[in-house]
């Protein structure tokens, strides 16, 4: 036996194995989640879900919490959550794409479609962009109107059959699924309707502003025909 | 053979000591170390819910990890480049070499060790292929942001197995480098560059054998 070839195999082997890893390697963090200890697998992202903030996640109290709509509309509005759930209700299942390369499956969303969400409000005619502002401040990011009405795109307020939970945007938030999950602005307050586009938080670190998953990159720029 | 290799750049080690590691072995180890904690702290809070959540600073975070990986691979190059890459080239020689005495070792026998013993070479190869590893996956990452084509499930997949791994790892390193009595000792020839005569004769016998012929000759 080569000595040295024992220690050459093993080296090789490890980088072969990451290799493989690199191209077949999926559901590492619910494979975690079934082998490690359960206090281990509890602190890791085991059920897919990373939950990414810039400032924390903001505690918003139920009865207070008030959606405005405001900026180029016939009619600002200041929608109460009892007012919310008034409003055609909206169900899905979809998947959850992260820019960041996590993936979860099979989400079950409801809530409103943004055509309903609009209605009363009336967008003006100029109206091109729905900018959505979160309580955590300074996040915010913006949709086209045209972006908003693709039939999987609405505000939720459900995930999973219940009312989200604080880490999934409680009490609203923002589902595209057909865009990377940054365009899904959580705890949401306030929707300004505008003739510009604004570019969102994460648009602003370099990220791209139509975030269409699989083709972010082909300059696709609904605003600018 | 030369086994010494400290020698050429730095002066001779005092009496009763033996010089283990050079400038350039040194360097290495503690730029990667240095990054590697700065790399590991980021990468948690970037990784774990409960901290990226306590955290926050997400874009930050985000950039020093991302520059710290730069540096990291900058800084080795540096480092491998301008210094002794002749020495180098025979630590990898002797790292790779497991014989019969490392695999008795590492089976739990009693068994001489040489300047490194059968657990030093297998972490120094599983550290080597982790960092190739982890800097493979960390670019695909990176370009998977901007460039749909490169977005699959397996880099992510591998980042964060490497580091589960590296965190066992670097836990077992940190335990053996300054508390466990009989190894702690390599820290000094980590840090200053040199052991004593007595460790090295009593815990790495073939390499101070090898040592004492020289110094006789």
């Amino acid at each position: 036996m080569n000595d040295r070839l024992l220690g050459r195999a093993a080296f090789l082997g490890i980088l072969g194995a990451g290799a493989a890893g690199l191209v077949w390697g999926r559901n590492f963090a619910d494979l975690a989640g079934r082998v490690l200890p359960d206090g281990v697998a509890a602190i890791l992202p085991t059920k897919g879900w990373r939950i990414y903030t810039i400032r924390g996640i903001p505690t918003i109290d139920p009865t207070r919490f008030r959606l405005r709509i405001d900026g180029l509309v016939e009619q600002p509005l200041s929608l109460s959550l009892d007012d919310l759930r008034e409003l055609p209700r909206a169900e899905q299942m979809s998947d959850h794409h992260c820019v960041t390369g996590w993936s979860v499956k099979n989400v079950q969303w409801a809530g409103i479609r943004f055509d309903d969400l609009l209605a009363e409000a009336g967008p003006l005619p100029e109206a091109r962009w729905l900018q959505f502002f979160s309580e955590e401040v300074p996040y915010v990011d913006t949709l086209s109107l045209q972006q908003a009405s693709v039939p999987d795109a609405m505000l939720a307020l459900d995930m999973d059959g219940k009312p989200l939970t604080k880490p999934h945007g409680f009490p609203t938030r923002v589902v595209m699924p057909q865009m990377y999950g940054y365009k899904g602005v959580k705890w949401v307050s306030r929707i300004h309707v505008r003739r510009d586009f604004v570019p969102g938080y994460w648009e602003t670190h370099g990220y791209d502003s139509d975030a269409w998953i699989g083709k972010s990159n082909f300059g696709f720029i609904e605003g600018q025909e | 053979m030369q086994t010494d290799r400290g020698s050429r750049s730095a002066p001779a080690p005092k009496l009763g000591f033996v010089r283990r590691f050079g400038r350039t072995e040194r360097a290495l180890h503690w730029a990667h170390a240095t990054a590697f904690f700065v790399l590991l702290g980021t990468g948690l809070v970037l990784w774990l819910p409960a901290l990226s959540i306590w955290v926050g600073r997400r874009s930050l975070v985000k950039e020093i990890h991302v520059w710290t990986a730069v540096a990291w691979a900058a800084a080795l190059a540096v480092i491998i480049v301008s210094g002794d890459r002749k020495g180098l080239r025979a630590d990898w020689r002797e790292i790779e070499r497991i014989d019969r005495d490392d695999r008795n070792w590492l089976l739990g026998r009693k068994a001489p060790q040489g300047r490194f013993n059968a657990g030093q070479k297998l972490n120094a190869i599983v550290t080597t292929a982790f960092a190739l590893l982890f800097a493979a996956s960390g670019v695909l990452l990176w370009l998977s942001a901007r460039e749909s084509r490169f977005r699959w499930d397996g880099p992510i997949v591998v980042h964060d197995a490497l580091t589960l791994l590296s965190l066992a790892l670097v836990l077992g390193h940190l335990y053996l480098a300054l508390v466990h009595p009989t190894t702690r000792h390599a820290f000094r020839g980590m840090t200053l560059g040199d052991v004593r005569k007595d460790w090295a004769r009593k815990h790495h016998p073939k390499w101070s054998d090898e040592n004492e012929r020289q110094t006789d000759v």
